[in-house]
């Protein structure tokens, strides 16, 4: 394993490593994702304008909170892919261990928003918004749920002491990217899902 | 011929592949390097060859599973008020038949050719992430099984050792009926049963394994080419299965969210595409088809790859314009993504949106019109030799022209109104699916079978396949032509005499033997093949392109030494070219570094049979089904966690130089 892993095979034309090459391309496939998942809601809202009238339920509040701290993890997951690169350890572990924890703060408020919603009477069959709103903000919230198990994992796989900055520096800045994307989608539905409707 | 990069290396330290060690992963348990066994090597393979010939396989079964529903459709329609079969299996056949033509034969086939070629042609040891490869065969698999189980389930049915309760009870109806597009709201589960259901999990899991194949290839490409290998020498082969990654990794997501919403509509009661809850039907083809078209390109691009190499080598010519055949690809798929609604100028969707759509649907005609010129061009001059390959692909150009012209036709509006819902449709895509698409696979089976399993054909079989094929196709789908401008409609299960379809129908029901008689014959003939004793040798058709520098066939690290490029056709310019042409290759003392072979592919994989069988038995009823979905869940998530944690391993060989 050791002589193995000594010489990564072949070069790479891009200079780019290939796992953060093939992030990337995720990451543009999973735009398309979220991009069907939105417009399939704005579409829905645009011919049912009347169908339901969220902002009798949406708390602003409460949404601009868990948006902050999820901004908030993205500065701690920056701040834990630079400490990798430096090799800093404990530095990396509790900059993860913030990032696990703002995201799980992020789901609370979304596991609470939805029971909040079901209770008012806002289902998955409630017309198209209820459908449209669940399998977008869920299929986000999922993405988030994944980037936690990521991270926790490599907090147990850093624990082991078989983690090193210039082997796994590069694992650490891939589910990056990938935490940071989900941060950036979470924008987007916010703007266009939350604040759009309490204009005007 | 070049010699330094077959000829190996002089090692003292020469180890082999028998008396390496096994490896052990990070935790402890032991990788299946070397398996004496077949069955565990096959199991575990890493190769992108070994898993390039199962994708191979794997779509030639489908191929004929797909061709037998094909013939009994036709079998079906020889005859006015025909009662062979049932309207209710005359519907699952015609759509089975087209899904497993499209998603498990066609696909998988390109993907065959993808595997085995492409780390070859760009002078690689494999693909960028072996595993994941593994893993897109695997799923590919569990998909395929998911999308076909209804018919087992049909058939214990049909032997009262298996009924259906819950919502679809007594609908008979296990396997998917509603057409390959799946149009809402049929697919509402008031109107269809489990078969749906099959179908929805079936092709989420294909998507999955579509998915992450094109990820790892798009890295291959662009990231693992042999020194001096630009963008600009690649085989155009390589260039189209770069195009078409990109097509699948930006369309798919499409037809994913659509059959997630769809799921959430069957499962969980919600009002995507179910009219009584405001659900538009309409929405489902925007998405359908945003992916449908692009998939258009996916499935014949490749195909216009193997052309674009097999023309040149059989004319001795490098290929004509080779910038722009690869411009004209490019442009080919971009603009696949700008005319979806072609396919629905009958929906109504305003004068402007109609326009628009057909304007850029006349314009593809532009760049697939170049590459044919293109072809054309490369034959013009050239020593042209009929050899097998070579008749396949001349029959590719003229007969994916006819399915072209059809094709424009349709492109104008007004006439698609005529012809929508026709068999002038069906004709028009059997010429592109078969004179187009599936010839050009032929011409590669032709072309590069030698190379993969290191024989050399026999025989004359190849010209009566080529004549029953190209015979066979004409004579089935040209009187389509008639038929549909007579106003015979698809998807219709019988029809009456006395509208002047009779003879036509009966004719290309005969032709469909005769296609079906040259598609078995093919096979004799692959068989014939692995039975030969004629050895291929490394470049048996005096070929062009870097894959046939190595030996038939290829060893497991594909090239001794990685070779150094210094021209387009790198082959060719090795063979005849100028001294500063020709192949390098670089110095590897060190030894090869090779993956390790992996179970855990495989297992994440089999978790997506649990999960898709028992997502689809929960709407009709079946105990326990939604424990099986949870128990696919955590094999999955199982799988890839022992996969993160054993790591890539990889060993090392030292090949000792041959006498």
């Amino acid at each position: 394993m050791s002589q193995a892993a000594s010489h990564d095979d072949g070069h790479h034309n891009l200079m780019v490593n290939n796992k953060k090459l093939i992030m990337w391309l995720f990451l543009g496939s999973d735009c398309m994702f979220f991009g069907t998942l939105i417009s399939t809601h704005l579409i829905y809202r645009k011919l049912y304008p009347n169908e339901f009238e969220p902002t009798s339920l949406f708390s602003l509040e409460l949404t601009s909170f868990s948006t902050f701290i999820l901004l908030m993890s993205s500065f701690l997951m920056a701040l834990s892919v630079s400490a990798m690169h430096k090799g800093e350890m404990r530095s990396f572990r509790r900059n993860v261990i913030g990032v696990i924890f703002f995201g799980l703060i992020f789901l609370g408020c979304q596991v609470y928003e939805f029971t909040h919603f079901i209770h008012e009477g806002l289902t998955l069959s409630t017309g198209t918004f209820g459908s449209t709103f669940y399998l977008m903000t869920g299929t986000h919230g999922v993405h988030v749920a994944i980037g936690v198990f990521w991270l926790i994992s490599m907090l147990f796989y850093s624990q082991s002491g078989k983690m090193e900055a210039h082997k796994n520096a590069i694992d650490v800045e891939v589910a990056g990217l990938y935490w940071h994307f989900v941060d950036i989608v979470w924008i987007v539905i916010f703007t266009v899902v939350y604040l759009i409707e309490f204009i005007g | 011929m070049s010699t330094t990069i077959t000829d190996l290396p002089n090692q003292t330290q020469a180890n082999d592949l028998n008396n390496l060690k096994p490896e052990k992963s990070d935790l402890g348990l032991i990788r299946p390097d070397h398996s004496k066994n077949v069955f565990v090597d096959w199991l575990t393979t890493v190769d992108h060859k070994k898993i390039g010939i199962m994708y191979g396989a794997m779509a030639l079964f489908f191929l004929l599973v797909g061709g037998l529903e094909a013939l009994i459709i036709r079998t079906q329609l020889a005859v006015p008020e025909n009662d062979f079969i049932s309207a209710q299996r005359y519907n699952q056949l015609f759509t089975m038949h087209g899904t497993t033509m499209i998603f498990l034969a066609i696909m998988p086939l390109n993907a065959a050719f993808f595997n085995f070629l492409v780390p070859l042609q760009i002078g690689a040891r494999d693909v960028a992430f072996p595993r994941i490869n593994a893993f897109s065969l695997w799923s590919f698999v569990a998909g395929a099984l998911v999308i076909n189980f209804g018919w087992a389930l049909q058939a214990l049915e049909a032997f009262g050792l298996f009924t259906a309760k819950g919502p679809t009870a007594g609908m008979n109806d296990f396997v998917p009926a509603m057409g390959w597009f799946g149009y809402a709201p049929i697919t509402d589960k008031e109107f269809t049963g489990a078969g749906t259901d099959f179908w929805i999990m079936g092709l989420q899991i294909l998507g999955v394994a579509s998915l992450s194949a094109s990820f790892n290839f798009i890295v291959t490409i662009i990231n693992m080419r042999a020194p001096g290998l630009k963008m600009m020498r690649l085989p155009v082969f390589t260039w189209m299965t770069l195009i078409v990654s990109l097509l699948i990794i930006f369309a798919f997501p499409a037809i994913t969210i659509a059959l997630a919403q769809l799921m959430f509509d069957r499962v969980f009661g919600t009002n995507f595409f179910s009219v009584a809850g405001g659900g538009q039907p309409i929405l489902w083809q925007h998405l359908f088809w945003i992916f449908g078209h692009p998939e258009v390109y996916i499935l014949v691009l490749p195909a216009m790859g193997i052309v674009s190499e097999v023309l040149p080598t059989f004319s001795k010519k490098p290929l004509f314009g080779y910038s722009i055949v690869v411009f004209s690809g490019a442009v080919i798929g971009f603009l696949g993504f700008a005319v979806w609604s072609h396919h629905m100028f009958t929906t109504g969707l305003g004068k402007i949106a109609t326009a628009a759509f057909s304007l850029l649907t006349m314009a593809i005609a532009v760049p697939t019109g170049v590459k044919i010129f293109n072809w054309v061009g490369t034959l013009w001059g050239g020593r042209i030799r009929f050899q097998a390959p070579m008749i396949f692909a001349l029959g590719f150009v003229w007969m994916f022209m006819m399915g072209g012209f059809s094709g424009i036709m349709h492109s104008s509006a007004p006439a698609d109104a005529q012809q929508q819902d026709s068999y002038f449709v069906i004709a028009h895509f059997h010429y592109v699916a078969i004179g187009g698409i599936l010839l050009a696979i032929i011409s590669g089976i032709y072309y590069w079978l030698p190379k993969m399993i290191g024989k050399m054909w026999q025989g004359s079989l190849n010209i009566w396949v080529a004549i029953l094929t190209v015979v066979g196709l004409n004579i089935t789908f040209f009187p389509m032509h008639f038929l549909g401008l007579l106003g015979m409609p698809r998807r219709t299960h019988t029809y009456l005499a006395g509208f002047g379809w009779e003879t036509y129908n009966m004719v290309c029901t005969i032709g469909s033997y005769i296609l079906g008689l040259g598609v078995l014959l093919l096979v004799v003939d692959i068989v014939r093949c692995f039975r030969s004793k004629e050895a291929a040798g490394n470049d048996p058709w005096d070929a062009r392109t870097l894959e046939w520098a190595t030996t038939s066939p290829p060893q497991v690290y594909n090239f001794a030494q990685t070779p150094v490029v210094n021209a387009r056709d790198a082959l060719w310019a090795d063979k005849y070219g100028p001294e500063e042409r020709k192949l390098g290759s670089v110095d590897e003392s060190h030894g090869i570094h090779m993956p390790s072979q992996s179970w855990m592919p495989l297992v994440a994989s089999c978790g997506f049979i649990p999960l898709g069988l028992g997502l689809s038995l929960m709407q009709a009823g079946v105990p326990f089904s939604g424990y099986a979905a949870i128990l696919g869940l955590v094999i999955i998530t199982v799988g890839v966690a022992l996969w993160a944690l054993e790591g890539p391993g990889g060993y090392h060989l030292h090949p000792q130089k041959k006498a």
